[in-house]
């Protein structure tokens, strides 16, 4: 295995050995606590630009399922159709793995999908360097090609616009009720989620204006980066609103965009939640869940306008998780209901979206 | 919100450690008290397990040391007046006691509300026909499994569900009682077994070879539900959980998997209606998603401890809480303190529980490994990557390894058969096979561990290979550090390259690997366990230490103000919870004094591995490498190496070699009381007697010192702690065989060979001195006569039949050898009396097992004081006089014998019990019977087997026959008993003997029948026969669940106890009122 070295926008160094595709990257470099889902995670397009780093040591124990496609046109086990994180980081590879659904190792996948992986890293260190100063851009160099530097940028780059569908997608037609999916960049198992309550889905580009389409509700999907470069997406959401009273649910991505068309502002949280373990508070009263994030930016729930107010709040730091108009059926989470990777607790959220759609 | 209508609790312990129902229950229980405390609740403990940290003074408001049993604990009830009791914190015995009270309407009747889980929803898990049908309504598939109330149905049933089977008996922890079995012959062993401990059996199909998966739940009033923690077993289903090598978290599952089997434990514990905290155990299809409900435990568990430790999530404490009526969201994140108690533990390493058992002790104990415990103990190691975590875990558990891999070779005859059929060393014979080339995919055919695991330790095979190449000059530093990283120590890389052959002495040895590596500045760092895997920043003192690492999460004082304690590591026989106690005595007057408490310890069953009780908790090894990488980094103002029993005393020389201060009495004069030759010196230079004793090194100077001497000698190895390959040997022929196996022990050390001395007293010292001043001291006397082990022994204190001047002339010559050897600190001296003859058998410069049953009894902490005196603080001699005392308390031994399947239940000078507990009465009589019915003996109904063993003994029993006689019970004795009897006048039947086959009536018809209410069977002499007709009674007696007794002072003690002391008589004190 080649050396690498990690190198932060700081100048911090890690040191380790390249276990994926040999080839030097940048991007935002993140942490998530997760102790499993490395193949749901990598292919979350809310990963799209950042260095994955999992906190947890020992990564690609149980190998990579097939990447095989379902006659509903979905991924069977991952979350879209490819790798979306620029890189992982880990503190331990297992070369060898062991499970009765694994086609190939984690270190085979990552080198046929072009995306470098690192291991014998700090990864604890790691995060709490990340911890301090906040998340920051990173480079992984190869030791011996010192001179081979990419060059990347996060903040203010459109990732949305990446990784949205470029055509509208239709699944589960004819089913009865029919949602429109806005894709920032949608996990796989948000639509599953949807057709298995029985709603046809049309997927449409994230700037996709579908004011006018015949639907029962609205869907707003998570994808990745700053959701101020989706000022189209906002604006076609308020006209939406202003047309109809229909339902309207939003996760992650979906959370801040119906946030913004609700007037509030967003800011970047320091180091952002990515894991499987966040605690949220239904607000008002003593229902308290276990959610899975990926989020690096969040609502800022106390501008938000006089017709809302939060619906959930997070346990740990007191951020926003979720948001509701107070009369209309319109409903969001920061976290992400449809799991994949992580607790499948609030799975519920479809069921509320799919209620309201008479 | 808290229900503030409870002010006052009763908390139910566990009573004795036993196989299957150990320490953990001590950590449950005093972080249960500490919740209550803090919420200004009175607490009301009933634990007669006095070695315990929940019965130390403070922890609860009242304790009585009484059996956990309903008779008393309705009594304490109706003195005392709880509004709440506690029943999830003292393992199956507090919950068993808990179902009944409520059964027979206790509860009801004192109104007293069950705190947390109720009572039905424990039904609804415990019994096997409820359990399966609640978990049907919701659909969760559990093992296809069949209530049986007599064999013919068993039959049926496992005809039914097909072989192979599993057989559980209902109501029973640990596994007691169950077994697998092929065909009906063995159904029909099992089934005879499995019926004595409970009126129903379960007959399931077994799933060997299944993955077995456990969940750690919490669930509050108001349905919030979280899961700590989950755990993955090394080895799959067939062996118990409690045998199980054991990683957290799970290392195969995939996402979907782990959370498939996350979300039905949240929907079965919200449909069963758990209030606090409950484990659920999946079997686990490896060949899909496929999955079984093994159990549910609706209380605080082994595993619930093992998850604690591993998480950092203080289960207990919370369920403790959330059962006074808190939500979860309305509790704290104990280790951050600063976000909520609702979430789920991220951790960023990898533990790995390993069991330890003791299987040698035990003449002719079946050493497989299947559905039922026999471990004692366990060790939890904590790594960032799996090969780490196993390789030091391999070493906590004490057995002599170093690790996977450059141990001493094992002998196999046959590797698949070793592989096949687990026993205690299946994991060394797994290293065994990859040097001899089997495949991962062999080694997987034959042990059904899943292939992940296998790969890993193949990877440790691969390192020491590797290192096999080099010499220490070729060894480069890449490949030192990369060894490190797995978790190898300087020990084992010294001996890979070829440095034992060089220096003869692995001391020496791995000083060398060390010094080079520091050299190349190859260093540990430490790492903090803050169960948010570092996302948010905590001020956590719960650390281990690893080479995977480029920086330690903590930083150093240099001030001198850091003390650090040397835990006792792994429960095993002859070092239990009594040395924890002493640790923890030690810490809190660490602190009071103020110094900063540092703790290294690895037991996840201790409260020492709390990290509330120290100030810096290192959950990790007490190999002499890690304690000085610890010591290099933390620059401490000195360590206590007297507190922790064995362990920590053997580390004194080499720590003292490295100019480590050692608190306390010097290192060279805990030396000189260990080693045999120098102390014996030192007797002689004062005039005091010891029993004769040679060191020899060949069998023609063994064979003329006996001659001298004469037979019964005993024969032992140096260094020893519970007595471990220690034997009496009454004839040639015992001598030769017991030496052979001696001699694989220890080659190092010759055999010591010394004169037994028949029909003495033996008298336990247990004292404290200052600069070789004692100042606070404790005799108490054996009940048994010296050949049964100090730690099987019953014990009184203070004694009651010793002569005035035996006390006097015990003091005298313990003053002695605290000035010769200018003790400071704890220490113990071990006496024999004959007439006022007295003998000194040996000595320790540190804290002994009797510790906390003298300080609690004496209500003077001789750790408190002894820890004083080691960190120099001035310290007065204590006003508290033993011969004040108007009361008496005894300590008696719990036994494990009906889970070490075919182990002869004979007491001898190898100790054999797994726990204690300790008892306070009015007087010999009323102490002696409440500590006999703690430790499982029963009031005999009617009838009473004898076999009074040798003449002496016989002549000892008599008494107590007639006493029997005259308190209206029917004697059935065998034929030598039965002659002398009738001979003295005393009325019996005649029974007989095994080997009399057909003749009635026979013992063990009587025993099968249930005719018989206890057993006193004496062997003739001290070494056992294992086919013996006395071994035959013996092993019925316990796997039928009859109480035995086979010393004959402790029988006639305890005749002599229930004959004069009638239940309704006991005394209910608190201790306070003693």
């Amino acid at each position: 295995m080649r050396n690498v070295t990690l190198v932060l926008s700081d100048g911090t160094k890690f040191h380790g050995k390249s276990f994926g595709y040999e080839k030097p990257v940048a991007g935002e470099v993140v942490f998530n606590t997760a102790m499993m889902g490395y193949p749901e995670s990598l292919t979350d397009p809310s990963y799209a630009g950042q260095l994955l780093t999992m906190t947890f040591p020992l990564v690609g124990n149980y190998g990579v399922p097939p990447f095989t496609i379902e006659k509903n046109g979905l991924p069977t086990f991952m979350e879209s159709d490819k790798i979306y994180a620029s890189a992982i980081i880990v503190s331990d590879y297992s070369e060898k793995y062991s499970h009765w659904n694994a086609v190939e190792s984690l270190a085979d996948w990552l080198k046929r999908e072009h995306v470098p992986g690192i291991t014998g890293i700090d990864t604890r260190e790691l995060t709490k360097v990340l911890r301090e100063h906040g998340v920051m851009m990173g480079k992984i160099l190869f030791d011996d090609e010192p001179d081979n530097i990419p060059e990347a940028d996060y903040e203010g780059v459109n990732f949305v616009d990446q990784v949205s569908c470029k055509e509208i997608i239709r699944y589960n037609e004819g089913a009865g009720k029919k949602v429109v999916l806005v894709d920032c960049g949608v996990k796989a198992n948000i639509i599953r989620c949807l057709i298995n309550r029985g709603v046809e889905v049309i997927r449409v580009p994230w700037n996709y204006d579908y004011t006018s389409m015949d639907v029962d509700g609205l869907f707003l999907a998570n994808g990745p980066g700053d959701p101020d470069t989706c000022s189209d997406a906002v604006e076609i959401i308020r006209k939406y609103m202003s047309q109809s009273t229909k339902p309207i649910c939003g996760i992650c991505m979906g959370n801040q965009l119906l946030g913004k068309a609700a007037g509030a502002t967003i800011y970047k949280l320091k180091y952002g939640h990515r894991s499987h373990n966040q605690p949220v508070r239904l607000v008002g009263t003593e229902k308290c869940y276990i959610t899975s994030q990926n989020h690096g930016y969040a609502v800022d729930s106390k501008t938000l306008g006089n017709d809302w107010q939060e619906l959930f709040v997070n346990m740990n730091d007191g951020s926003n998780e979720g948001i509701r108009h107070k009369t209309n059926p319109w409903f969001s989470s920061q976290f992400h209901p449809e799991a994949c990777s992580g607790p499948v607790d609030t799975e519920f959220m479809f069921d509320k979206f799919v209620e309201t759609l008479k | 919100m808290k229900d503030e209508k409870i002010k006052k609790v009763l908390l139910l312990g566990s009573g004795a450690l036993k196989i299957g129902e150990a320490g953990e229950f001590d950590y449950s229980g005093s972080q249960a008290l500490k919740a209550l405390k803090e919420e200004g609740v009175e607490t009301v403990l009933i634990n007669p397990n006095i070695a315990t940290v929940q019965t130390s003074e403070g922890v609860a408001d009242q304790i009585y040391f009484l059996p956990v049993q309903p008779f008393f604990v309705e009594k304490v009830i109706a003195k005392e007046h709880p509004d709440g009791i506690l029943l999830s914190f003292g393992g199956q015995t507090a919950l068993n006691c808990g179902v009944e009270l409520e059964r027979k309407g206790i509860l009801e009747k004192y109104n007293v509300r069950v705190l947390g889980t109720p009572v039905s929803a424990i039904m609804n898990t415990e019994d096997r026909e409820l359990f399966v049908e609640r978990l049907d309504e919701i659909d969760v598939k559990t093992i296809k499994s069949e209530a049986c109330e007599n064999i013919e149905q068993a039959r049926k049933a496992a005809k039914d569900v097909g072989y192979p089977v599993i057989v559980r008996a209902a109501y029973a922890l640990g596994g007691l009682g169950s077994g697998f079995a092929d065909n009906e012959e063995e159904l029909n062993k099992i089934c005879e077994k499995a019926f004595s401990f409970s009126p129903q059996v379960l007959v399931e199909k077994s799933l060997k070879g299944w993955k077995e998966i456990e969940y750690e739940v919490v669930r509050d009033k108001y349905d919030n539900c979280i899961t700590v923690c989950n755990m993955e077993n090394f080895d799959p289903l067939g062996i118990h959980t409690g045998e199980s090598i054991v990683i957290a978290p799970s290392q195969t599952l995939s996402n979907s998997e782990y959370h498939k089997l996350r979300a039905l434990s949240i929907k079965i514990v919200r449909h069963i209606g758990i209030i606090g905290e409950c484990n659920v155990q999946y079997a686990f299809d490896p060949q899909s998603e496929d999955y079984r409900v093994i159990e549910v435990n609706a209380r605080l568990s082994r595993s619930s401890a093992l998850a604690s430790k591993a998480t950092g999530y203080p289960l207990a404490f919370v369920a403790a809480k959330l059962g006074m009526g808190y939500g979860l969201f309305e509790l704290k994140n104990s280790v951050t303190k600063t976000t909520s108690a609702f979430f789920e533990p991220a951790l960023d390493y990898v533990v790995c529980k390993i069991p330890r058992w003791d299987l040698s002790k035990f003449r002719g104990v079946d050493k497989e490994l299947g559905s039922s415990m026999k471990s004692v103990g366990e060790v939890m190691a904590i790594g960032r990557n799996f090969e780490e975590a196993i390789q030091k875990g391999l070493r906590m558990i004490g057995q002599g390894m170093h690790g996977f891999v450059e141990n001493k070779e094992l002998e196999i005859e046959n590797i698949d058969e070793a592989l096949r059929e687990p026993t205690d060393k299946r994991v060394f014979v797994i290293s065994k096979a990859m040097h001899k080339d089997y495949t991962v995919d062999q080694i997987h055919d034959l042990t059904k561990i899943d292939r992940w695991f296998l790969y890993k330790l193949k990877h440790i095979i691969d390192i020491d290979e590797r290192l096999k190449k080099c010499n220490i000059n070729t060894l480069d530093k890449e490949l030192l550090r990369e060894a490190k990283v797995y978790g190898f120590t300087d020990f084992q890389i010294a001996r890979a390259v070829g440095l034992e052959d060089e220096y003869h002495n692995m001391h020496k040895a791995l000083l060398v690997v060390r010094n080079l590596r520091k050299s190349y500045g190859i260093l540990p760092v430490v790492k903090q366990i803050d169960t948010l895997a570092a996302e948010y920043p905590a001020q956590t003192n719960y650390l281990y230490v690893t080479y995977s690492g480029v920086k330690s999460d903590i930083s150093f004082s240099n001030d001198k103000r850091n003390v650090i304690v040397l835990g006792s590591g792994a429960y095993r026989i002859g070092s239990s919870v009594e040395f924890d106690w002493c640790g923890v005595q030690a810490l809190n007057t660490i602190r009071k004094q103020g110094y900063r408490s540092i703790m290294i310890n690895y037991n996840p069953e201790t409260v020492s591995t709390d990290y509330d009780m120290c100030d810096r908790l290192y959950f990790d090894e007490l190999t002499f490498e890690r304690v000085m990488d610890i010591i290099d980094m933390e620059n401490p103002y000195g360590v206590i190496v007297s507190t922790g029993g064995q362990i920590p005393n053997n580390l004194a020389m080499y720590l003292d070699a490295e100019n480590v201060p050692i608190l306390g009495t010097a290192a060279k004069d805990i030396d000189n009381a260990e080693d045999r030759a120098k102390f014996s010196a030192m007797l002689t230079r004062n005039h005091i007697n010891q029993p004769e004793w040679s060191a020899l090194t060949s069998m023609a100077d063994i064979d003329k010192f006996i001659e001298r001497v004469g037979f019964p000698v005993l024969v032992r190895p140096s260094y020893v702690l519970s007595g471990a390959a220690m034997n009496v040997c009454s004839n040639e022929d015992e001598l030769r065989r017991f030496l052979q196996l001696a001699a694989n022990v220890s080659e190092d050390h010759p055999v010591v060979v010394s004169k037994f001395i028949e029909h003495a007293k033996e008298i336990e010292f247990d004292a404290v001195a200052n600069k070789g001043e004692v100042l606070a001291y404790a005799i108490s006397e054996h009940i048994e006569f010296a050949g049964v082990h100090s730690g099987d022994a019953t014990i009184q204190f203070p004694p009651q039949k010793l002569y005035v001047e035996t006390v006097r002339r015990i003091k005298r010559v313990s003053r002695q050898i605290a000035k010769d050897l200018n003790i400071s600190g704890p220490f113990n001296i071990q006496y024999m009396a004959r007439d006022n003859d007295i003998l000194v058998i040996e000595c320790n410069l540190r804290a002994s097992r009797s510790f906390p049953f003298v300080s609690k009894v004496l209500k003077l902490n001789l750790i408190d004081l002894a820890t004083k005196v080691m960190l120099g603080v001035p310290v007065e001699k204590p006003s508290k006089n033993l011969f004040d005392l108007d009361y008496v308390g005894i300590k008696a031994s719990q036994f494990s014998f009906n889970r070490l399947q075919k182990a002869d239940p004979v007491l001898g000078v190898d100790m054999s019990s797994t726990g204690e507990v300790g008892c306070l009465g009015e007087d010999t009589n009323d102490a002696l019977l409440k500590a006999m019915l703690s430790v499982g003996q029963r009031i005999p109904k009617k009838n009473i087997l004898l076999s009074t063993g040798g003449a002496k003994e016989k002549a000892e029993t008599l008494d107590a026959a007639k006493m029997l006689l005259k308190h209206g019970y029917k004697l059935y004795a065998t034929v030598g008993t039965s002659k002398y009897l009738t001979e003295n006048g005393v009325e019996n039947t005649l029974v007989y003997w095994p080997s009399d086959e057909g003749k009635e009536p026979q013992a063990l018809t009587m025993l099968h029948n249930k005719q018989i209410d206890l057993v006193v069977n004496i062997p003739k002499d001290l070494t056992a026969h294992e086919l013996s007709n006395g071994y035959k009674i013996r092993r019925a007696a316990i796997d039928l669940n009859i109480p035995l007794i086979t010393n004959s002072r402790l029988a006639t003690a305890f005749i002599n106890a229930f004959c004069s002391v009638s239940p309704d008589e006991i005394e209910i004190k608190a201790w306070g009122e003693y």
